[in-house]
């Protein structure tokens, strides 16, 4: 299984890159939310996928699924949903302004050297 | 009381200085900071009766233990020689400074607080046994005299010296940091004593001569050695005071001390000797050609420092060849170290009194151009006396103390005839015929600084103001200095004795046991030697030339400008200037797309290079659960909502994908058994879509902005390549464990010490509250974020609204 999770991880990171490359401004927006997912399942496939019960204590169970890589996960969903609207409220900001979501056309001037 | 503390006097002192400036204003502060020196001077002083039996005196203040740094003053004939002449000439120039710089105009306390900072730098250079603290006293020099070059801060010509001087001498501190390093990796020990004591086991060591090199890239460039000598001249822009202290009495003798330190280490080399020797004697005689040249009385004077140093310079890499010979003979070696002491001291005495005469004519005339001075004998008789003075003895004249380390320096280059190891037996002769050379020009240079000044025609038209007399006070300092000249002169042997004898002894461990055991006695009658024939020669070939100076002095002009050095540090300084601008132009586009494109690139190349390079990637499929029928549906789910975010022509349906590969990986979440993580991912993905959703009314139609087939494709290699990348780490990491999993302890811990059940949310509440609390903290600061963001729009608006 942690081979197909590798495989979708690295298409998750590869639109991921293919999104945050492009011109339009949208889909640099799009292109870092999907960074995140595949960032998320990353750390969960490196922590391993065995474990048969969720890491809640029971009698009788030896058997969890790791429960770190949850932990990470659970602070880096919140952060990263901090991160989209941030993301997306500056992106509705700089297209009001500026009227465009060309990136081209918004790569400030000499005097902002 | 531990004398190292008295290092720090000065800089602490220097605290004082400004709330002193600002609340006396009617007595000049220059007072106040005279008490400091006096007092230094004083307590140095009675190091010397201790120093003459050949005593040292160590005193340690821990500064880095656990790195074996700290502060170790080590006072021996050299700290405490070098520690007079600082603290003394500090002591005159400082009242010297009383009467030159104004009390209303000036900005006293900045100019204190400097030459007090670099009194401290000074006196730490050369007390230093630690090579780390030194080189950080060292760099504080550079600092001081960049800041008292551009004293006058307002003038083009401050700024551009004090530049030029802080990049040439700093360059050459961190070449010397350099050697610092190879030579405690050499002897295991950053202490020059211990240094000393291990150079026998360094010689042949394959950082032996690189470190020489580097050491002696520091030592030049702070002693104004050619070709780094060029700053010197440029810093006379400083206040006079400053270039008679720092600049030719003591910070560019920093750069002979650490020769003189370090021939100990270094005597063994052969490359050592050939490059302090030549560079020395290549500066003495460039300097001394080029200071005819000059038209400037500073500039004539800084051209003579550079020289003198450069004297000064081979005779301590002279002074290294007395290791290599031993037994009969081996006396004639010896006078080198003690002749370079003792013109040491000459020339401070000397050059000090000749800057502040300088100051003097700057001062009452209003000009320091040579061109338009002359015969201000009769109207500034004590200045000419002191200048006349100081003149005679840079020429090398009796009875003057010039004189005696003239000899002593025409003595030891014409030994270097006789060694006959390391190609000198060939080559030696052109030591003393360079030394003769020199030694003429350095005979016009002092005619004419002194004649054209004080001597002929008064030209008072000329001048900017009327000339008159300096005021008393003003004297007293350059007189002083004067007579100490002259009274070298008369008792050499005593000044020896107290001072040279244990400095040379310091300087060349090994050789002598004791100050005493130096057996040079100095006669100004030394027979009919060929020293003084050569003196004899100097005399009527220097007179010979000063007369006909003004038929010759044109020659100079057949140098074009362009071929300088000074030429080429210019378009050193401007090729770095446009050639950096122009290089970091070429790769800041301003586009975001660039910029990713180089981090995107060096996280592939590193992280494949490292995967490889470490042979860590590995692949254990024993390790991987079995294919779980549900994750592999939603595996496929996932890739074709990826595919449709990628190729979706529409903002809507673009925004839906997304959705849809959020709740993918909730549906992950649910089949790899993390129910808090699920949850939370549906909670977010519903309300991360609700937000694009809200948004979606101002948000534009997904375009492509005319990218060209070429960049889309270019785009995509990166993204294969990344997204292989991830690829191979995801598995590499899964099948290779570098460290185990701390997972067990949470498990283990988590009912017993944090009364929990759900590890997952025990870990973060409990174990990594701090994590928990900062992660609010980020939610707060982008909650924050989104609403000034939308609200600063609004009220913007507002505002041009009503300006309307």
């Amino acid at each position: 299984m942690e081979f197909i999770m590798a495989i979708v991880i690295g298409v998750l990171f590869m639109a991921a890159v293919y999104l945050i490359l492009s011109r339009s401004l949208l889909r640099v927006i799009l292109g870092t939310g999907l960074l995140s997912h595949g960032a998320h399942l990353l750390i969960l496939t490196m922590g391993g996928l065995g474990g048969t019960s969720p890491p809640v204590l029971a009698d009788g169970i030896t058997d969890y699924a790791d429960p770190l890589p949850q932990a990470l996960i659970l602070t880096a969903i919140v952060i990263s949903f901090g991160v989209t609207a941030f993301i997306v409220v500056s992106f509705y900001r700089t297209y009001g302004e500026h009227g465009t979501d060309n990136m081209n056309l918004m790569k400030g001037n000499d005097e902002h050297d | 009381m531990e004398f190292v503390w008295f290092i720090f006097l000065p800089i602490l002192a220097a605290i004082l200085i400004p709330f002193l400036y600002k609340t006396i204003r009617n007595v000049h502060t220059g007072w106040f900071v005279l008490v400091i020196p006096v007092l230094l001077f004083i307590y140095y002083a009675r190091f010397v009766k201790g120093i003459l039996n050949g005593e040292v005196h160590i005193s340690e203040l821990p500064w880095i233990p656990s790195l074996d740094i700290s502060f170790t003053a080590y006072m021996d004939g050299l700290s405490v020689l070098f520690s007079l002449l600082i603290t003394g000439i500090g002591a005159l120039v400082v009242l010297y400074s009383i009467f030159y710089l104004d009390k209303k105009r000036e900005k006293l306390n900045n100019f204190y607080v400097y030459l007090l900072m670099f009194m401290t730098a000074m006196l730490g250079i050369v007390q230093s046994d630690n090579v780390i603290s030194l080189y950080l006293f060292w760099e504080l020099t550079s600092i001081s005299s960049f800041l008292l070059i551009g004293y006058w801060f307002t003038k083009d010509r401050s700024r551009f010296g004090a530049l030029k001087s802080m990049l040439i001498t700093v360059f050459g501190g961190l070449m010397m940091l350099g050697g610092f390093v190879l030579l405690s990796i050499m002897g295991d020990s950053y202490s020059i004593r211990e240094l000393i004591a291990n150079a026998p086991q360094m010689v042949g060591h394959e950082y032996f001569t690189l470190a020489i090199v580097l050491i002696l890239l520091g030592a030049f460039t702070k002693s104004a050695q050619f070709p780094f000598y060029i700053w010197l001249p440029d810093a006379m822009e400083a206040p006079t005071p400053v270039s008679a202290y720092l600049h030719s009495a003591t910070m560019v003798k920093a750069g002979l001390y650490l020769v003189a330190r370090f021939t100990p280490v270094f005597a063994s080399s052969e490359v050592w000797i050939w490059l302090v020797t030549g560079i020395g004697l290549l500066t003495l005689f460039w300097g001394s050609f080029f200071a005819v040249k000059q038209t400037d009385l500073k500039a004539i004077l800084a051209f003579s420092t550079v020289s003198q140093l450069g004297l000064i310079m081979s005779l301590f890499g002279a002074s290294a060849v007395a290791y290599h010979v031993s037994g009969e003979g081996s006396a004639i070696f010896k006078f080198a170290a003690f002749a370079g002491i003792f013109h040491l001291i000459n020339h401070a005495m000397f050059k000090g009194s000749l800057f502040m005469v300088a100051g003097i004519v700057d001062h009452e005339t209003g000009t320091r151009d040579i061109r338009k001075l002359g015969g201000l004998m009769s109207i500034m008789p004590v200045s000419f006396t002191v200048a006349f003075i100081g003149s005679m003895s840079m020429a090398g004249l009796p009875p003057f103390g010039g004189f005696l380390s003239k000899e002593l320096f025409l003595t030891s280059m014409l030994s270097l005839n006789e060694f006959n190891l390391f190609n000198f037996d060939t080559w030696g002769i052109v030591f003393p015929i360079v030394a003769w050379i020199a030694s003429v020009f350095t005979f016009v240079y002092s005619f004419y600084f002194v004649f054209n000044t004080f001597a002929g025609k008064k030209k008072e038209q000329a001048l900017p103001q009327k000339p008159q007399e300096a005021p008393f006070g003003m004297l007293i300092s350059p007189v002083i200095l004067a007579a100490i000249v002259v009274v070298i002169f008369f008792i050499p042997n005593l000044v020896a004795k107290a001072f040279v004898k244990p400095a040379v002894v310091a300087m060349q461990t090994g050789l002598y046991e004791n100050p005493s055991d130096v057996a040079i006695h100095i006669s100004a009658w030394h027979g009919w030697t060929p020293e003084l024939f050569m003196t004899l020669g100097i005399i009527g070939v220097g007179f010979l030339l000063f007369i006909t100076m003004a038929r010759w002095q044109k020659l100079y002009d057949v140098q074009p400008q362009y071929l300088s050095l000074n030429a080429l540090y210019d378009s050193m300084m401007m090729f770095g200037e446009t050639g950096m601008n122009r290089l970091s132009r070429f790769y800041m586009t301003g586009l975001l797309r660039s910029y990713l494109m180089y981090m995107f690139f060096f996280i592939v190349t590193i992280t494949t290079a490292a995967l490889f390079i470490q042979d860590a990637f590995k692949v254990d499929m024993d390790s991987f659960s079995p294919v779980n029928a549900y994750g592999f549906l939603t595996a496929i789910i996932i890739i074709v909502a990826i595919c449709m975010v990628i190729f979706a022509k529409t903002r809507l349906a673009a925004i839906i994908a997304l959705g849809g590969v959020g709740y993918s990986v909730a549906l992950f979440f649910v089949i790899y058994k993390a129910p808090d993580l699920a949850l939370t991912q549906l909670v977010i993905e519903t309300v991360s879509v609700a937000l694009f959703l809200l948004a979606f009314r101002y948000l534009p139609e997904v375009k492509r902005h005319g990218e060209t087939r070429k960049i889309r494709v270019g785009n995509f290699i990166i993204a294969a390549a990344v997204g292989v990348t991830v690829t191979l780490i995801a598995l590499s990491a899964h099948s290779q464990k570098l460290i185990p999993s701390i997972s067990q302890y949470y498990k283990d811990t988590v009912f017993t010490e944090a009364a929990g059940g759900n590890i997952v949310n025990v870990i973060l509440v409990d174990y990594r509250g701090f994590d928990t609390l900062f992660e609010i903290a980020v939610l707060g600061i982008a909650a924050i974020g989104v609403y000034s963001m939308v609200k600063l729009r609004l009220s913007r608006k507002e505002k041009s609204d009503e300006s309307k």
